[in-house]
This record gives structure tokens, C-alpha cells and sequence, in this order.
């Protein structure tokens, strides 16, 4: 329409800025732009004259000031005389902490419940159907909260566990001999080493020489199984015939890390009650054993729908052609129905754990520090730098939500069926 | 088989046998029970993992269930009458606290004798929602759904009964210069006209207006203060209204996302992953702490209209997405028959695209509404008095129910439960209904 060669030849009048389309859209997000870039300027100014009003001014040098309060559960070294900046460096990486250790937990529940929920076992379906929905439609405050009052108030203190010197009996035993709830903490077994390589100094925090060791030695482990398996696969294409591999690759990748470890030493050292408390071992606080449960527990409903919905949107006739073409079930299973569920399944969990990220800042109803409670809790009451804390924890929590839905993208782009 | 046959041949049965039932084994329970627990070791091993979780659940919690005790005046009296009734040693939920404070859990601290208010509004509800929501009520209703927004807020907060009609009123002028000139002007001139009067009218008119019209002729209801609102009152007020209002917003973002407009497609893209990005936690404390630092000095308004906004601009980015997915879901079709039809933008929106792509978002839309209603608990910690941590806080302030935890968490969990639940329930039958519409 715009090239039809007999359009009126005019000069450009100020009307066409708006009925004519080659211009509009111009026209409309230049207003846009001019109202967006006004209202911004209107916040901006009234911020700067709610600063002024109040003698504050607009500056992050907080971050190096002595933060003067401990924190219970510190991952990396820390003291009350360290800064602000550590501090929330601290709530960081606490917050990352429980989110990755509530990824795996829920991930690993989820698939439980959602493969069972499946299940052709009537009772177990339905109570599993149960969990869910409960779990589902129920805030997840309520869970975390649930969990807090069962450790404080059910849970024993740790005298319980102490035998009684007549009875040779103790009024409460830990689960499996290693893992013990107290109302104040709970006791769990810890890896100890006998030998130590020493340690490395970072900025952020030593870093136990045996554990890079042996991380050292699994990756290089797999990088050898990779390459292994590459080389199985030329020679079935060179002669038709797959060497046997499964036992090599388990030697591979097993072997040299049990073979360092029991080198280094390596021996659990479960929690022993001497006197009052519970030594040897770690004692985990309770505030953070409720917010990863919570957490764990409510994501696990959402997880294992998803699952289950990755699993029945793969059509019965896959496993049929499968099966048709004279494959086995469980080739059946890793090379058809896993590939195409996986696609379903992955990026609604992927979006899960970012909620599960995000709900972690509930930390707060238990008193659990994390990035909002160092940061945007004890940090920004002290200083009286609400602008400056609350933006900095939003640009963080953003800057985490952005990675994660990044690492989603590059997934989906790897996954996505190669149409025409 | 003939007749001749079965005379001649003597071998030739000529009536059926009668039927036999099925063997023991294969009918009734005890087949279903075969089937569908004990196939297999990994199934009975399962069944009876579920059946000793069941006992053990309860034989946990049933005598605490069957303890309980309703007729109390604090926790220690509680405990008494379950040591007197059951002996010692024995425990029991002490309902007696539901039954003294169940007010307080559903209104907050609303005044009792208004409590008719919240009620009707809450009936009223489903009167607005009904024709959107249920195919069999009466599509004369429609006209009722535009005005509940305002009837609603009066009969909450009440003051003058002039402020909706006025407010209203402003809307009804802006659609009415909408409709007068866009026959003369084209819908955009006769847009932004509208709008442009309307902004006049709210900013300039309507207060002197409402104020001259009280003195003239007062009428309207008590007004009742922002503090007094907690419990279930506050969390449905602000799920409803933070849906409600963020629709409109969710609408124009999702249709800004998906514009051929470079600028306006990166404001959206950029204010809806901003607010997924972080949690809804961070925007209350914006709503508390930082609104008052981006408006005007002097602006002091009420907290609880000051996290609705924070809480509609989350819903709206999550009711973008959603809409984003019923856009993307129409076939290329249905745009390109717009076109071909010479539709301008706003009218296929309105006639063609729109209409469909909100049918198909409706599920994801109560989905959406379910996480907020969920996530309203979180006021609390901006401290206004959520029904889950804001009012037991409060319970358990007072000496008489100090240390009451299970109860509290028991009966607004389960009102928490039902709610969502059945919600979830009309969301999927209505998901299935699509489909069937569809094909």
C-alpha cells in the first residue's frame, strides 16, 4: 500500500503522524517513550527531594562498615567485626545454600511421588494423590512454620538422648544411629578425614585441600569416561560390534575417588552426646532444617505434577514403535520416552527451582540469615539505608533469577525439536 | 441351529449351559484386591509400606483429634479438662480456641457488628464473576461485574456513598467521549481524548465534587479504618483485588510483549522479568519502606493500598505471562483473518484475538490466582495481620492462649485448603471443557 504508484504526491502533514501507518507506530512509541522517561524522571525527583528532606544521600559505602552482629549460620568465616559487605556476601551464600540443598531434596522427593502417583498400586496412588494436593494448596508458610514448631516443641532436647545411668536406656534414639533432632539443632554425621592435605586460603573462605582432591579426581574421572565411550562408540561403527563397557566405566569413574579417599583417611564422625550438647558431627541449626523442609516439601508437590505430566504426555505409540523397531525396554526408556520427556519436564522444573529461590527468602519467619536477613533484615535496620539495601537485594535476587532462567534458555535452544 | 438338526443328532446340546460365576480368585474384592495392591512383590511391599504409614498417622493423631475440647477459656483449662476426662498423661486439641477467636481468624478485627459488610461483598463476588466464569448463568449479570469493583471498596472501607458513584461516574465519561468520537476522530484520537479528560476529572473535579455533594445530600456507611482489617478478610481482599486490577495491566503487557514496536516490547519484556525476578517478599518491603520515597514528600496513604499496587504490578506480570501463552496458543489464522477482514489493531483485539486468547488463559489465570491468594500470607511481614503467622501471633499474645500452635495451623490450613483446592478443581474441569470446545 505504501509503494501504490499512484499515491498522492503531498507534502508531509502533521495528521499522518497518527492515521498513517508507516509513521504511527513511530508516533506511539516516541509517547511511550516520553511517558515512560517522564514518570522516571518524576520518581527520580521525588526521591532526591525525600533524600534531601531527610539529611540522607544515596551511597553504598555502608557495605564497608563494622556490622557488629553474628550470624548464626555462617557457611564462609565471619564475625560480628567484619563489614556489612561480608555480611551480606554471607547471607549469599546461605541463601544459595539452602536453595540448592531444597532443589535436590524436592527434585528428589518429586520424582518419587510423581513415578508413584502413577502407580498402578491403588493405595499408594491415592496417598500420594493426597500429598500432593495437600501439599499444593496449602501457603508455604504454613510448612515451614509446621516444621519449626515440630522441631522446637515435639523434638527432645538434646539431654534426651543421654543413657540414663540405671535404666541403661535413653528416652529418645537417634534415627539410624547418625542423625539426631533436638529442640535446638540437629546433630548429623560429618566427614572426616584422618590424613589432611591442609588447607587453601582464599579471599572468601578456606577451602579444605582433600575435598578439591577429590573433586579434581571425579572430574578427571568422567572426562576419561567421556572420552572412553567415544572411543566404544568408533569401533561399533568401524566393525558393527560395541565393546563391553559397563563394567569399565564403572571402574573408571568409582574407583580412583574410593581409592584417594581411603588413601586420605576418609571416616564419618557421627554426632556422640558428651554432657549437655551433641560433638563430633555437625550440628545443624533448627531454623535452617525447617526452611529447607518447608521449602523441599511444598516444591516436591509442584515437581512430581510435573513430572507426571512429562510422563503421560509421551504417547503410548512411542513405546509401541519403539518396541516394534526391536528395542529394549530399557533402551526403550533411555533412547525414546526419556529424551522426549525430559523436554516437557525440564523447563516447568527449571521455573521451580526459581521459586523455590525466591520462596527462600521466607527464611525470615524462622530467623534463618539469609540474604534477607542479613542484607535486607538486620543490615538495613542498623544503617537506616532502606533505598540502598532493598535495591541492592532485588538487583541480586534478580541477577539469580536471571542466571537460572539463563541456564533454562540455553536448554530449551539445545532441546528444541529442529522443525523445518 | 435349526430345529430338524437338533432333533435328529441326539450329541447336539440345544439350550445353553447357565452362566457360571467366575472363580473366587478372579471377582469381586478379592480380584480387585490382586490387582490393584498385591500384583507383584514391589506392590505388596508398597501396600503394606502405605498401610503402616496410615496406622501410624493415626494412631498419632486420631486420640488427639477425639480429645479435643470446645468448651474452654484458655489453653491451662484445656489441658485440665483432657487430664480430668482421658487421665493423666493424655493429649487433646484445645478448639476452644477456634470457637473464642474464629472472628478474629476470618474478619480480623473488623467490627463485629458490620461484619454483614464483608459477607456481602464476598456473596456479591460471585455474582460479579459468575457470567465469566459459569456458562449457565444469565448473561444479564455481565453489567453487574464493571460496578462490583466500586460497590465492593465502599462496602469495605464505607465513607461516603458519593466516592464510587463519582469515581464510576469518571469512568462512564471517559467511555462515553471514547464511544461519541470515534466515529468522527478514529479510536485513537478519541482515546487519548477520553483518557485525557478523565485524568482532568479525577485530579481536579472529583474531590471538590465529592465534598460539595456530601454537604448537599450526606449519605454513606461507617467507615472502617485500614487497621482493622486482617485474617481471611485481608487475604481475599487483597488476592481478589491484586487480580482484579492487575488484569487490565496483565492485558496491555502481554500485548506489549508480543507488539512489533521495539520500545514497547522492551518496557514490557523488561518490567515483567523484573518483578518474576524477584520475590514478592522484596516488593511488600518496597510497598512499606520505599513507596514513600518515590512519591511526593508529604504522600502518606494507607499500607494496605500501598501493597495492593505492589501485589497487582506482581500479579499483573504473572497474568502477562499468561495471556502471552493464550496469544501464542491462536492460530496465525485467526490474526491474518483480521487482517484480511481490514480490522484495525484494536478492533481485532477486541473482536477476534482477545475473547479467544482470554478463554484459553482462564485456567492459568485461577492457577495465578490460586499462588496469590497463597502468597497474601506474606504480608506479615510487613505487619498487617495475615491469617496464617499475623493473627496466631496475636492469639498467642494473649497469657490465656500462649504456646497454642496446632490449632491455629490445623483450622486456617484446612479453610486454605478448601478454598484452593475446589479452585484447582473448577480450573481443570474447565481446562478439559476448552479441549472439548475446541475440537
Amino acid at each position: 500500500m505504501t509503494s501504490a504508484p499512484d499515491a498522492p504526491e503531498q507534502g508531509f502533514r502533521l495528521s499522518q503522524l497518527i492515521y498513517d501507518t508507516r509513521y504511527r507506530s513511530l508516533t506511539i512509541q516516541a509517547i511511550v517513550f516520553i511517558l515512560v522517561m517522564g514518570g522516571a524522571a518524576w520518581l527520580v525527583d521525588n526521591v532526591i527531594q525525600n533524600l534531601n528532606d531527610l539529611g540522607k544521600d544515596f551511597n553504598f559505602s555502608f557495605l564497608g562498615q563494622r556490622a557488629g552482629y553474628d550470624i548464626g549460620n555462617a557457611i564462609i568465616p565471619y564475625n560480628n567485626d567484619m563489614s556489612h559487605g561480608r555480611a551480606l556476601l554471607v547471607g549469599l551464600i546461605n541463601t544459595l545454600w539452602v536453595s540448592f540443598l531444597g532443589c535436590v531434596a524436592a527434585t528428589i522427593i518429586g520424582i518419587f511421588v510423581g513415578v508413584l502417583r502413577l502407580s498402578k498400586n491403588w493405595l499408594v496412588a491415592r496417598l500420594m494423590t493426597v500429598y500432593v494436593e495437600v501439599f499444593r494448596n496449602i501457603p508455604v508458610l504454613l510448612w515451614i512454620l509446621v516444621a519449626i514448631a515440630l522441631l522446637t516443641d515435639v523434638a527432645p532436647s538434646p539431654n534426651a538422648y543421654k543413657v540414663n545411668q540405671q535404666t541403661g536406656e535413653a528416652q529418645a534414639s537417634m534415627l539410624l544411629d547418625s542423625v539426631a533432632f533436638t529442640n535446638r539443632y540437629t546433630a548429623i554425621p560429618s566427614v572426616h578425614f584422618d590424613r589432611s592435605l591442609g588447607s587453601l586460603d582464599t579471599a572468601l573462605a578456606p577451602i579444605s585441600l582433600n575435598f578439591l582432591a577429590l573433586v579434581i579426581v571425579l572430574i578427571a574421572s568422567i572426562w576419561v569416561n567421556k572420552r572412553m565411550l567415544t572411543h566404544a562408540a568408533k569401533v561399533q561403527e568401524a566393525t558393527g560390534v560395541r565393546p563391553t563397557m559397563w563394567w569399565k566405566s564403572a571402574l573408571v569413574l568409582i574407583a580412583p575417588v574410593v581409592i584417594l579417599a581411603i588413601a586420605l583417611g576418609i571416616n564419618p564422625e557421627e554426632p556422640q552426646i558428651k554432657g549437655f550438647n551433641f560433638t563430633g558431627g555437625t550440628n545443624v541449626s533448627n531454623s535452617f532444617v525447617a526452611l529447607w523442609l518447608g521449602l523441599s516439601l511444598y516444591t516436591a508437590a509442584f515437581i512430581a505434577e510435573i513430572v507426571r505430566a512429562g510422563i503421560l504426555a509421551i504417547s503410548k505409540g512411542q513405546t509401541e514403535a519403539a518396541f516394534a523397531l526391536g528395542l529394549r525396554a530399557n533402551r526403550t526408556m533411555s533412547l525414546v520416552i526419556l529424551p522426549q520427556a525430559l523436554r516437557v519436564i525440564i523447563p516447568p522444573l527449571i521455573s521451580q527451582y526459581l521459586n523455590l529461590t525466591k520462596n527462600s527468602s521466607l527464611a525470615i519467619a524462622v530467623g534463618y540469615l539469609e540474604l534477607r536477613g542479613t542484607l535486607g533484615g538486620i543490615t538495613l535496620n542498623q544503617t537506616g539505608r532502606e533505598l540502598e539495601a532493598i535495591t541492592l537485594m532485588m538487583l541480586i535476587y534478580l541477577a539469580i533469577s536471571l542466571s537460572i532462567s539463563g541456564v533454562m534458555n540455553v536448554y530449551n535452544n539445545r532441546v528444541k525439536l529442529k522443525e523445518r | 441351529m435349526s430345529d430338524t438338526q437338533a432333533h435328529s443328532v441326539a450329541y447336539v446340546r440345544d439350550t445353553m449351559l447357565p452362566q457360571q460365576p467366575a472363580p473366587a480368585g478372579q471377582s469381586g474384592a478379592v480380584q480387585w484386591l490382586r490387582e490393584n495392591l498385591f500384583s507383584g512383590w514391589l506392590n505388596t511391599l508398597l501396600t503394606l509400606l502405605g498401610v503402616a504409614l496410615i496406622y501410624t498417622l493415626v494412631m498419632h493423631f486420631l486420640p488427639w483429634f477425639l480429645h479435643g475440647v470446645w468448651d474452654a477459656n484458655s489453653i491451662k483449662e484445656c489441658r485440665t479438662i483432657i487430664t480430668d476426662r482421658y487421665g493423666e498423661g493424655a493429649t487433646g486439641a484445645c478448639w476452644a480456641v477456634i470457637r473464642e477467636r474464629w472472628h478474629q481468624f476470618i474478619f480480623g478485627f473488623y467490627p463485629p457488628e458490620l461484619y454483614w459488610r464483608p459477607i456481602l461483598t464476598f456473596l456479591l463476588l460471585f455474582v460479579a464473576v459468575g457470567p465469566l466464569l459459569f456458562t449457565w448463568v444469565p448473561r444479564v449479570l455481565a453489567w453487574f461485574t464493571p460496578v462490583y469493583p466500586f460497590l465492593a471498596v465502599w462496602l469495605l472501607w464505607g465513607g461516603s456513598g458519593w466516592t464510587p458513584v463519582m469515581i464510576f461516574a469518571g469512568f462512564v465519561l471517559g467511555a462515553a467521549i471514547l464511544l461519541l468520537l470515534s466515529p468522527r476522530l478514529g479510536s485513537i484520537m478519541a482515546f487519548s481524548i477520553g483518557a485525557f479528560v478523565a485524568i482532568l476529572y479525577f485530579l481536579f473535579v472529583v474531590g471538590p465534587l465529592i465534598g460539595g455533594l456530601q454537604a448537599i445530600l450526606p449519605w454513606g456507611l461507617e467507615s472502617v479504618d485500614s487497621a482493622k482489617f486482617g485474617g481471611f478478610l485481608l487475604a481475599i481482599t487483597l488476592g481478589v483485588g491484586g487480580i482484579m486490577m492487575s488484569l487490565p495491566l496483565g492485558i496491555v503487557l502481554a500485548l506489549g510483549r508480543q507488539s512489533d514496536m521495539p520500545l514497547v516490547k522492551g518496557f514490557s519484556v523488561v518490567f515483567i522479568e523484573f518483578i518474576r525476578g524477584v520475590p514478592l517478599i522484596t516488593l511488600l518491603f518496597v510497598a512499606s519502606l520505599l513507596l514513600n520515597y518515590f512519591l511526593p514528600p508529604g504522600t502518606n496513604f494507607d499500607i494496605i493500598l500501598r501493597v495492593m499496587i505492589l501485589v497487582t504490578f506482581f500479579a499483573a506480570a504473572y497474568i502477562a505471562e499468561v495471556i502471552r501463552g493464550g496469544l501464542a496458543a491462536l492460530p496465525r489464522g485467526q490474526y491474518e483473518a483480521a487482517d484480511a477482514l481490514g480490522l484495525d489493531y484494536w478492533k481485532a483485539q477486541r473482536l477476534i484475538i482477545l475473547p479467544q486468547a482470554l478463554k484459553i488463559s482462564i485456567p492459568g489465570i485461577v492457577s495465578t490466582f490460586i499462588g496469590m491468594f497463597k502468597d497474601t500470607t506474606l504480608v506479615v511481614f510487613v505487619g498487617l495481620f495475615d491469617p496464617l503467622k499475623g493473627i496466631p501471633d496475636f492469639i498467642r499474645a494473649d497469657f490465656n492462649w500462649k504456646g497454642i500452635y496446632w490449632e491455629p495451623f490445623i483450622f486456617v490450613g484446612a479453610i486454605f485448603f478448601i478454598l484452593n483446592f475446589a479452585m484447582s478443581r473448577y480450573s481443570m474441569s474447565l481446562e478439559r471443557r476448552l479441549q472439548r470446545d475446541n475440537h
